[in-house]
């Protein structure tokens, strides 16, 4: 008789335990798709290492694409901590890099110095903006914030197509859909010489470390881990819980917009709608396999790009779908629930009494 | 109020209806019944008597299926009277040995009809018909001979706690029980109720039913049983007929020593601290609203609310703690006005609040001693210093209140949910009393505590009010609210009705909406 | 405005609403049997595309119409099993595993196409469901047409709205269903079984999605392209609210959204000049937040929703 009992206390050697094992386990799950797909799982997970690690430049492009996964692993980390649920990070992260095209393209006249933080705290506040009507909606009417969010990333979409189209278009761009580039005052410097990294990398750290910094320390966290934990005693303590819950909102949807920032006036220097391969939703599985700390975040991001990254490489070299990736990365958040019950709980055969 | 002592129906054979064995369980480290054995003859009703946390409720979802036995066994009679061994673990296999329960809790779906309710688990899921007329008839038949009533096409939902419990009964016997157990069935009934589900029960009995009750209060396990069994620590540590009972014997019996009577020394009130003027509120449900009550407190004084819960406490509760907004009225502190509260102004305004769900509203359970004994004092210098927390501070603030309140536990960096709720509730008390508040809402303090965690929560708040504090004290045991308070106020349908004095019998016709 | 009520006027338009609506149908049943029994479930919009994309492979290889029908809600199923699993005895977030489970039987899905189809540039074709000609039914004045023009999965989606009416309504099943969805200990005490009423309305609910997948490969287009169900999935979770969780209003709902959307493409031909097409596409999402908003504080609302229930804790 298998009987399941909740464990005194969540060991630590679990919290960082768990998102280690779901990272292998899903690894090793993968040998069965790259079997089903004719491929040698060794020599496959070879030419994923190699696409990572195998010279400089794949080290580069892994952190290159780290980048966008730290800002929005953090905007789902901080607001899932407060089980305020946003799932509109791919969403936020567009209306930022819209903002960042628009400031930046020369559209409003700007330019000099002050052209590049203008760039990062206007797009920081379009994404931010984009978490206020869903929050609001939650708190007023109660309405399920997983799904306005989610509906309101297409309704952004078919309003950047709308922008793309419209007056964000490159006029000089022969009719494609796409913005005119940021301007170069404009851009996040490089961090080295002809490869892709940039300094958005550096700014997402810098976050991450305040929001790590911010979350253990000060008042303001700890007023959004009680909320998130029990917002009915949060709330008879005398916390203001709307106003956590809008604070965070506008964090998390700044963090997203940043993403977008990132990618804009970072790395490809103009928008187009594909700008995103779903990093606001890879973004969630960050969080969750960072077990939602802002530290865990950096280091989820980090593997996450590496098995993308690597993919890619593998797919190329082999044949084999890239979907891979997305492949495993579902898995290990699934890998990293299941975990968290293992962490929680603790399975015993006991033998009960018999009629 | 009385019940005629009973006579047992001699006529009836004697003949055992249920034999429990050896019963032990335990959860984790915590032993909640150790080797209980007990048996109920047919016909007759058996109290199970023990403080909160004794281990009746644990027993008896043993028998019902709920828990799974650590060892022992349970046998109940079949329809010919024969002893037989039940499967242990599943309350199908009960209720098929006609066993029925009444939970403390209603086990019902309120978005279903009572007709519904009754006959769930009863028809085979796999049919595509019901047969809702049989059912319907055999039901009617039921209520008649019992005498309990419900309505029958109504969502369970909308029907009061009194016929809620009927419909949970109403379940049993429709499946045909022959042993049926009431956990604390009086909780949620005025004393008069209480009275009339005993008498219905007695009928019952005279059928050939037999009956477990489960009870705290020792007064009404006399006035209602033919036999006593009262558990301690999870053990049986006594059995009699109740007409052999003493009550002091009793008594020391469910504590292990004398319990020392909390005293209340007469104490003349000082100056009005809270006054509410015509508040109403509107609350989620219909029944539950104020309508304009005008209540004061003063210093000095206990002012009891009595009353079941369900009649506005709630709504009371949340005004005076700063959570609802009153729709019409006004609401002074100590001559200030509060009537647009908020949890934080009403801490700031100087009162302490014990909530009503200490584990839902009282304390995080995620976040630890430390943590929970700050959380009403985010901005007070001592534990914070432009933003960031004085994590030091606040630890030696828990350690400091841990000894002075005798908070026990696995220390104060563990989660306070691991806590006993015993250790929860002297947690909020240290948090509440540590800020010498002057003026102290207490919901429900000693709901689910044992009887020296219940004394403490007793002392503590006497105590205060010695030194100049009002508490308003809200409580549905009335032999608690008759030992603390010095003023008397029955909460009703969301009107208030001072008590003249503190006769039992009165305030229980109040309660019930009868004119004194 | 004459325009408006010429386009509602014409059986083509009707046509095409009731065939838009058919996915939704499927989908808002599915989570309605779901949510009904106290489950969220969010991995409907990864069962839709892996009910697409098995029901279409399944004809490609040479299954028949019906077989495919059969593969997409045994995958359909399977996924609602694991997502079952996850969150019933297991008790973990319904939110994060019905997500998990979205991404991951997408991500299956475009695996197994892809690396079953590797080369093709544009995706191939399979035969699907053609009009089906009812004798008395299609010689209906108005209705008839209308009708004429759907296909054998749009006649199984009423006739499921009656079916799951049915069960929920006139069958002691349903009363159990409700109940679990509503206080899992009241079942619980009557002797019934929690796990595997909550798992049963979940493996169900979920083959029901997986024919709205089936649907959009294998009646309203005739390939599989990634990408193509777009959002369905959510739109089905916000009117399963606006439906207030009975079968009814949830084929009233899916049909005013089916009408919508059909009204949008023809206002776009007609007002194309004036507002931006992409205004009406936006529209029908926009139309089931505001949805969602009206319908949040029902009464309806199964209480045991999202709240997991173990068994042996009283």
């Amino acid at each position: 008789m298998i009987r399941i009992e909740p464990r005194e206390n969540a060991s630590r050697a679990f919290a960082f335990g768990i998102p280690v094992l779901s990272a292998v386990i899903s690894l090793a799950f993968a040998a069965i798709p790259l079997l089903a797909a004719g491929a040698n799982p060794i020599t496959a997970y070879g030419e994923m290492i190699k696409g990572v690690f195998g010279s400089v430049f794949a080290v580069s492009e892994m952190l290159t694409r780290a980048t966008p996964l730290i800002f929005t692993g953090l905007a789902a980390a901080l607001a899932f901590r407060a089980k305020l649920w946003n799932i509109g990070a791919e969403g936020q992260l567009y209306l930022g890099a819209m903002a960042a095209v628009a400031i930046g393209s020369g559209l409003f006249d700007i330019s000099g110095i002050l052209l590049l933080p203008l760039i990062i705290v206007l797009g920081a506040a379009a994404g931010a903006a984009g978490m206020m009507a869903p929050t609001y909606l939650k708190v007023r009417f109660g309405a399920d914030e997983v799904v306005t969010t989610l509906l309101l990333n297409f309704i952004i979409l078919i309003f950047l197509q709308m922008m793309l189209e419209g007056p964000l278009q490159d006029p000089m761009g022969l009719g494609w859909p796409q913005s005119a580039p940021v301007l170069d005052q404009g851009m996040l410097p490089p961090l080295m010489d002809r490869m892709r990294l940039h300094s958005g990398l550096i700014l997402a750290l810098v976050l991450a470390a305040i929001a790590q910094f911010m979350l253990a320390r000060s008042v303001w966290g700890f007023k959004l881990r009680a909320v998130g934990e029990n917002a009915a005693a949060a709330r008879h303590a005398g916390i203001n819980v709307r106003r956590s819950l809008f604070g965070v909102a506008a964090i998390s949807g700044a963090l997203a917009g940043l993403a977008g920032v990132s990618e804009v006036a970072g790395l490809k220097g103009y928008l187009t709608a594909d700008l995103s391969p779903g990093f606001g939703y890879t973004g969630i599985v960050v969080a969750m396999l960072a077990g939602l700390s802002p530290v865990g975040v950096v280091i989820a991001a980090l593997f996450i790009a590496s098995v993308f990254v690597g993919a890619d490489s593998m797919s190329r070299a082999m044949g084999v779908s890239s979907f891979l990736a997305d492949l495993v990365v579902s898995m290990s958040l699934l890998c990293v629930l299941v975990g968290g019950f293992l962490a929680k709980y603790r399975i015993l055969r006991t033998k009960g009494a018999t009629a | 109020m009385g019940w005629r002592q009973r006579q047992p129906n001699i006529s009836m054979t004697q003949s055992t209806a249920l034999r429990l064995t050896g019963l032990s369980k335990r959860f984790g480290s915590v032993v909640a019944t150790d080797d209980v054995s007990l048996t109920l003859e047919k016909g007759e009703v058996l109290a199970l008597l023990g403080e909160n946390g004794a281990g009746k409720t644990t027993l008896m979802n043993m028998l019902f299926g709920h828990y799974l036995p650590d060892a022992g066994t349970v046998e109940v009679a079949d329809e010919s009277g024969t002893l037989q061994s039940l499967p242990l673990g599943h309350p199908q296999a009960a209720l098929a040995a006609g066993v029925g329960m009444v939970h403390q809790h209603f086990a019902l779906a309120e978005n279903i009809n009572t007709l519904d309710n009754i006959t769930l688990g009863s028809e085979p899921l796999r049919s595509f018909r019901r047969n809702r007329n049989s059912a319907k008839a055999k039901i009617d038949g039921i209520i008649e001979r019992s005498g309990l009533n419900a309505p029958l096409n109504v969502p369970v939902g909308r029907l009061s706690v009194g016929e809620r419990q009927r419909v949970e009964i109403l379940k049993a016997l429709y499946r045909d029980a022959r042993i049926l157990v009431l956990d604390e069935p009086t909780a949620v009934l005025t004393p008069q109720e209480a009275d009339t589900l005993f008498d219905n029960i007695k009928t019952m009995t005279e059928d050939g039913l037999s009956v477990i009750f489960i009870s705290h209060k020792l007064r009404e396990v006399l006035a209602f049983s033919d036999r006593i069994a009262v558990l301690r620590h999870g053990k049986k540590v006594g059995e009699m007929a109740t007409a052999d009972a003493d009550e002091k014997v009793i008594a020391r019996m469910m504590v292990g020593a004398d319990t020392p009577k909390v005293a209340r020394t007469e104490m003349a009130p000082g100056t009005p601290l809270l006054k509410l003027s015509d508040v109403s509120v509107k609350g989620r449900a219909k029944r539950d609203t104020l309508k304009g009550v005008d209540l004061t407190v003063n210093a000095h004084e206990i002012l009891g609310i009595a009353g079941i819960s369900g009649n506005g406490q709630s709504e009371l509760a949340n005004v005076i703690s700063g959570l609802a907004q009153p729709s019409a009225g006004t609401i002074t502190v100590d001559d200030q006005d509060v009537s647009k509260p908020s949890p934080g102004a009403m801490v700031k305004a100087g009162i302490g609040r014990i909530p009503e769900d200490r584990h839902h509203e009282g304390i995080v359970g995620a976040m630890s001693v430390a943590e929970n004994m700050v959380i009403e004092r985010l901005d007070d210098p001592a534990i914070q210093s432009r933003g960031l927390l004085k994590r030091d501070a606040i630890q030696a603030n828990a350690e400091k209140l841990a000894k002075a309140y005798d908070v026990r536990g696995p220390g104060v960096t563990a989660a306070s949910r691991l806590l006993s709720g015993g250790n929860i509730q002297k947690l909020i008390l240290a948090r509440v009393f540590e800020r010498s508040p002057r003026l102290i809402l207490a919901n429900q303090p000693t709901r689910g505590l044992d009887m020296g965690a219940a004394a403490e929560v007793g002392r503590r708040l006497l105590e205060a009010r010695e030194r100049g504090a009002g508490v308003v004290l809200i409580s549905e045991d009335l032999d608690e609210i008759l030992g603390l308070a010095d003023r008397i106020v029955v909460i009703r349908d969301g009107n208030l009705v001072e008590a003249v004095s503190h006769d039992r019998e009165q305030i229980g016709l109040m309660m019930a909406g009868e004119p004194a | 405005m004459m325009d408006l009520l010429n386009i509602l006027m014409t059986e083509s338009f009707w046509a095409a609403s009731l065939r838009i609506a058919t996915p939704l149908i499927f989908g808002v049943l599915g989570a309605l049997i779901c949510e009904r029994a106290g489950v969220l479930n969010l991995g409907i919009e990864g069962i839709f595309v892996v009910g697409a994309m098995c029901g279409w492979m399944a004809v490609w290889l040479g299954a028949g119409l019906w077989g495919g029908v059969l593969v997409a809600a045994l995958a359909g199923a399977f996924f609602g099993l694991l997502h079952a699993i996850l969150t019933v005895p297991l008790g973990l977030s319904q939110h994060v595993s019905g997500l998990g489970i979205t991404l991951f039987a997408t991500s299956v899905s475009y695996y197994t196409y892809r690396t079953a189809l590797p080369d093709v540039s544009s995706p191939p074709r399979i035969e699907p469901f053609r009009a089906l000609d009812i004798p008395i039914l299609t010689d209906l004045p108005f209705f008839g047409p209308v009708l004429f023009q759907q296909t054998a999965l749009t006649w199984l989606a009423l006739l499921m709205v009656a079916l799951v009416w049915y069960v929920m309504n006139r069958t002691a099943l349903g009363v159990a269903i409700k109940a679990v969805g509503d206080n899992p200990d009241s079942v619980d005490a009557q002797g019934l079984s929690v796990y595997g009423l909550r798992m049963g309305a979940i493996v169900a609910g979920s083959a029901l999605m997986a024919l709205g997948g089936a649907f959009l490969t294998m009646s309203a287009f005739d390939a599989f392209f990634f990408g193509m169900v777009n959002g369905r999935g959510w739109v089905c979770i916000a009117l399963v609210i606006f439906a207030s969780w009975r079968p009814g209003k949830a084929l009233l709902g899916a049909l005013l959204f089916g009408a919508f959307d059909a009204l949008q493409v023809r206002l776009q031909t007609e007002m194309g000049a004036l507002v931006p097409g992409q205004v009406f596409l936006m529209a029908p999402y926009i139309l089931s937040i505001i949805a969602l908003v009206i319908a949040a504080r029902s009464a309806d609302y199964p209480r045991a929703l999202l709240t997991p229930w173990f068994k042996g804790q009283r």
